[in-house]
């Protein structure tokens, strides 16, 4: 009989091994499922894990994808060490655009090509006064940021329906709902020719050296991941648990905001109602994929970008829904946290129990 | 007295199954149980014999809980076999053990704060009895054993022993032949202990057995007719304490014996730590209040607070601590300056420092190495714009590892691998290491090992010898008078006078504990 046992400490080897026994599982699952739904599992693992990195148009687009996924989930990354669970990040994401957006739509024709500096920054600003108010209702009145942060979600999608269908609908745009097209100096600088991948990439990965610094190698940020391991030992060491809460949602908020203000400024290039595609949801797995550690979530964050990116290939060549993607996101998931119980637990073969009185 | 003359009173139960009493009631044959880092019990064998108050002596982690918990049924043993009345017996869980009569008083109380005593006993009975019904049994079983308790009060009025009354009274109701106690005596006052003693002569005297877990030489002495030693798991020597003294138990439960401190009269040095008319309504709604605490220590002198724990300690601590900064501003001072209001961090730059009872979770932070957890009251790895120096951390900690003789795997071993005596070690050596001018110490040798325990003890000593200010704040009687050199008693949030150790007697004391000190005003210093 196999029974699981505790181990004394958990094992640095599952630390790594288990996201990558969850990544084998889902594969496996998901051969299932394209055989359940009567496709060629062969073809369907193609577009999942094939086609995204196929050529260098494809690479890009997978980077252009992974990139908000990686910042946002930086900043998610930060709130889950301190014990702030922050999960309205796609709604900090579609303020960040929305703040972005306004900012872009003051440029003319004369703008220099500065000019996205302020809307990045905008978009920073606006993701963190999102977050600050959940910062705030949980400060003063212990309200809960789960849900605060959630609901908070679906009013930033209010704001942003109540704009593009209203006072920044593009009078040229046939009753769209959607903003006039950002003027050229809006646009963020791109990195290569013919390709969409822009600086946001560089940013996201500076992101990654500073937030790995900051909580490896910095008294702060140290003490700030104390009040998500053990809160009397914060207290105890006088480390501020509200210092800690206002720090990490403002960070994760001012990454999200940054994010969808890449994307407006960016690929999309003007404020529509498609702005929100679940991110910031996704980025959720992506920080629990890679072990809440800066680097281990640049591969779950381009690991998370091929099932989005698989999942549209899966609609166009195999004719599947496009909720493919949230299927292989949410298996992921649940494979990962069937597979870190072999980190704390070991599995074995029970001793047959000696016979009484031998 | 010896077990015979017990076994000589038979009760109603002993008489109809008319046993003869050579024939052991309890018997462990090579029991083993291993976990993943430690084989907790070792091939131990055991004999309990009708109408016996057996001691089951040794140090924690000795394997005493585990072995209590294989006989209640709570943990499966990997090997060996258990033989009730002479038959061989399986115990799957505790209520086969109720069935067959054995009840276990666990060392923490399982209680819930809001139910009236009668509902709680309720709880853990079959239900063919009505609440009325149990509050009469609660009340004849009160009666006939002397133990005062009301079945219609609500659990959070009552004080620690009359909650462990509770927990007795209810192991009665299952009319057991054997009773298991784990380190019952742990939060009583002497006079409770007393009390408690005469309870478990009186069952005795009706023919229950005793399991009598502890650590605490002279209660076994006084009360156990038998004594089994363990120490690392393993059947060390079988006795009758009787004819032992501490020594020589304390020579088979820990293989040596520990050095005596040697005190010094010594004259204290200026005020460090100045408390007066501290009060402080508790956050916790079933917490103490604390009125008018009043209590100094000198530079060069440790000063004790002796009491039951929850009569206001937890919520002391805190205050001086830093951790509550709800009192008032100048009713705590600190060198001169008032701290009531700063926070861990300022107060810790005066040099406060504080070491708590609970040592993973507070003390140090579990899942972290002990480098990691030197950052939580040490900065000297850190630079002046916050940045942590590694390798400096690491010779840090290594320092302290050595200098305490903490076992640990080095400076990287996360804080939850060690021993409870490493670890606290560890936080002692942690603390006096930053040379404090006030050292505030919870519960030092909680649940250690008597090596541990001297060990910390001496370095305790060494830092007053030194000069510094020393607060302990104690449930052991026995390390407050080895240590201090004034006490405090400590009861329902009030603080007596302070006490010079050569005034200070277990009595004394003890009847300090129930808050009656105020015809005995002895002032000092």
């Amino acid at each position: 009989m196999w029974k699981l046992e505790a181990r004394p400490e958990p094992s640095a080897f599952w630390r790594i091994a288990s996201p990558l026994l969850a990544l084998v599982l889902t594969v496996i699952l998901g051969v299932l499922l394209f055989l359940a739904l009567g496709k060629d599992p062969v073809k369907g693992l193609q577009v999942f894990f094939w086609e995204p990195i196929r050529s260098a148009y494809a690479l890009g687009e997978l980077v252009v994808k992974a990139t908000p996924l990686l910042l946002i989930a930086l900043g998610l990354a930060l709130c889950f060490r301190s014990n702030v669970w922050n999960i309205g990040a796609e709604g900090q994401y579609v303020m960040g655009a929305v703040f972005a957006a306004g900012v872009a739509l003051l440029a003319d024709k004369t703008s220099g090509a500065w000019f996205f500096i302020p809307v990045l920054l905008a978009g920073v600003v606006g993701g963190m006064c999102w977050a600050a108010i959940t910062a705030w209702l949980r400060d003063r009145f212990h309200a809960n940021e789960i849900l605060v942060s959630l609901m908070l979600v679906y009013v930033a999608i209010m704001v942003l329906g109540f704009l593009v269908y209203g006072p920044w609908k593009d009078p040229l745009g046939y009753n769209f709902p959607q903003s006039k097209t950002f003027e050229a100096a809006t646009q963020v600088p791109r990195l290569f020719k013919g390709s969409r991948v822009n600086i946001g990439v560089l940013l996201a990965l500076a992101g990654v050296a500073a937030m790995w610094v900051f909580l490896f190698r910095t008294r702060t940020g140290w003490a700030q991941q104390i009040s998500g391991l053990a809160p009397a030992a914060a207290r105890y060491a006088g480390f501020s648990s509200r210092r800690a809460i206002w720090l990490a949602l403002l960070v994760s908020g001012a990454c999200a905001g940054l994010a969808g203000a890449l994307e407006v400024a960016g690929p999309i290039g003007q404020l529509t109602p498609y702005v929100p595609v679940g991110y910031g949801f996704a980025a959720i797995i992506v920080a629990f994929v890679g072990r809440l550690h800066p680097v281990g979530m640049v591969f779950s964050a381009i690991l998370m970008s091929m099932f989005y990116i698989g999942g549209e290939l899966a609609q166009s060549r195999l004719g599947l829904p496009k909720s493919l993607t949230g299927v292989f996101q949410g298996l992921l998931l649940f494979c990962l946290l069937a597979c870190d119980v072999l980190m704390n637990y070991r599995l074995r073969l029970a001793p047959v129990r000696a016979k009484a009185g031998a | 007295m010896n077990q015979n003359s017990y076994s000589g009173l038979p009760s109603d139960e002993f008489s109809s199954s008319a046993r003869p009493s050579n024939t052991a009631l309890l018997e462990l044959r090579n029991i083993s149980k291993r976990y993943p880092a430690v084989l907790a019990n070792d091939r131990v064998s055991l004999q309990v014999m009708p109408g016996q108050i057996h001691a089951i002596l040794g140090e924690n982690g000795a394997g005493k809980s585990t072995l209590m918990k294989i006989i209640y049924g709570a943990v499966q043993p990997d090997q060996g076999d258990i033989r009730f009345d002479g038959k061989p017996v399986h115990i799957r869980n505790p209520q086969q053990a109720r069935a067959l009569g054995i009840s276990m008083v666990f060392q923490h109380f399982s209680l819930f704060d809001t139910l009236s005593v009668a509902q709680n006993v309720w709880l853990g009975l079959d239900k063919s009895l009505s609440l009325a019904e149990v509050s009469r049994h609660i009340r004849d079983k009160a009666a006939a054993y002397g133990l005062d308790l009301e079945p219609d009060r609500p659990v959070h009025t009552l004080s620690v022993g009359e909650m462990q009354r509770v927990e007795i009274i209810r192991a009665l109701l299952c009319e057991p032949r054997l009773l298991i106690l784990d380190e019952p005596t742990s939060v009583l006052t002497p006079q409770a202990v007393d009390k408690l003693f005469a309870v478990l002569r009186q069952l005795v005297a009706e023919g229950c057995s005793i399991l009598y877990i502890s650590h605490k030489l002279h209660e076994i002495r006084a009360l156990c007719t038998h004594c089994t030693v363990l120490r690392g798991g393993k059947v060390t020597g079988e006795c009758d304490p009787r004819e032992q003294s501490n020594a020589s138990l304390s020579q088979m439960m820990i293989g040596s014996e520990p050095a005596a401190l040697v005190h010094s009269e010594r004259t204290p040095g200026q005020l460090v730590l100045d408390v007066s008319q501290l009060s402080l309504t508790s956050p916790d709604p079933f917490g103490t209040r604390l009125s008018a605490v009043d209590v100094q220590v000198h530079a060069g002198e440790i000063v004790g607070i002796a009491g039951v724990s929850g009569n206001g300690q937890r919520e002391l601590l805190y205050a001086l601590s830093g951790e509550d900064t709800r009192a008032a501003s100048d009713s705590i001072r600190l060198g001169g300056l008032a701290v009531g209001k700063q926070g861990p961090l300022q107060r810790r730059a005066l040099g406060l420092h504080f070491v708590p009872d609970e040592r993973l979770g507070r003390g140090a932070v579990p899942s972290l190495s002990l480098a990691h957890n030197l950052l939580l009251t040490r900065s000297e790895a850190v630079s002046g714009s916050g940045w942590i120096n590694m390798s400096a951390l690491s010779v840090q900690a290594q320092a302290i590892i050595a200098k305490y003789q903490v076992k640990a795997g080095g400076p990287q071993a996360p804080a939850q691998s060690l021993s409870g005596g490493n670890l606290q070690k560890f936080i002692v050596g942690r603390e006096v290491d930053a040379k404090p001018k006030l050292l505030i110490v919870s519960q030092p040798t909680w649940g250690l090992d008597v090596g541990a325990a001297a060990q910390i003890r001496a370095a305790l000593v060494a830092l007053r010898d030194a000069g510094c200010a020393v607060l302990v704040v104690s449930e052991e009687l026995d390390e407050l008078f080895e240590l201090c050199d004034r006490m405090h008693v400590m009861a329902q949030g009030c603080l007596s006078p302070s006490l010079a150790r050569s005034q200070a007697t277990v009595e004394k004391i003890g009847s300090w504990m129930s808050g009656l000190w105020s015809d005995t005003e002895t002032r000092v210093s």
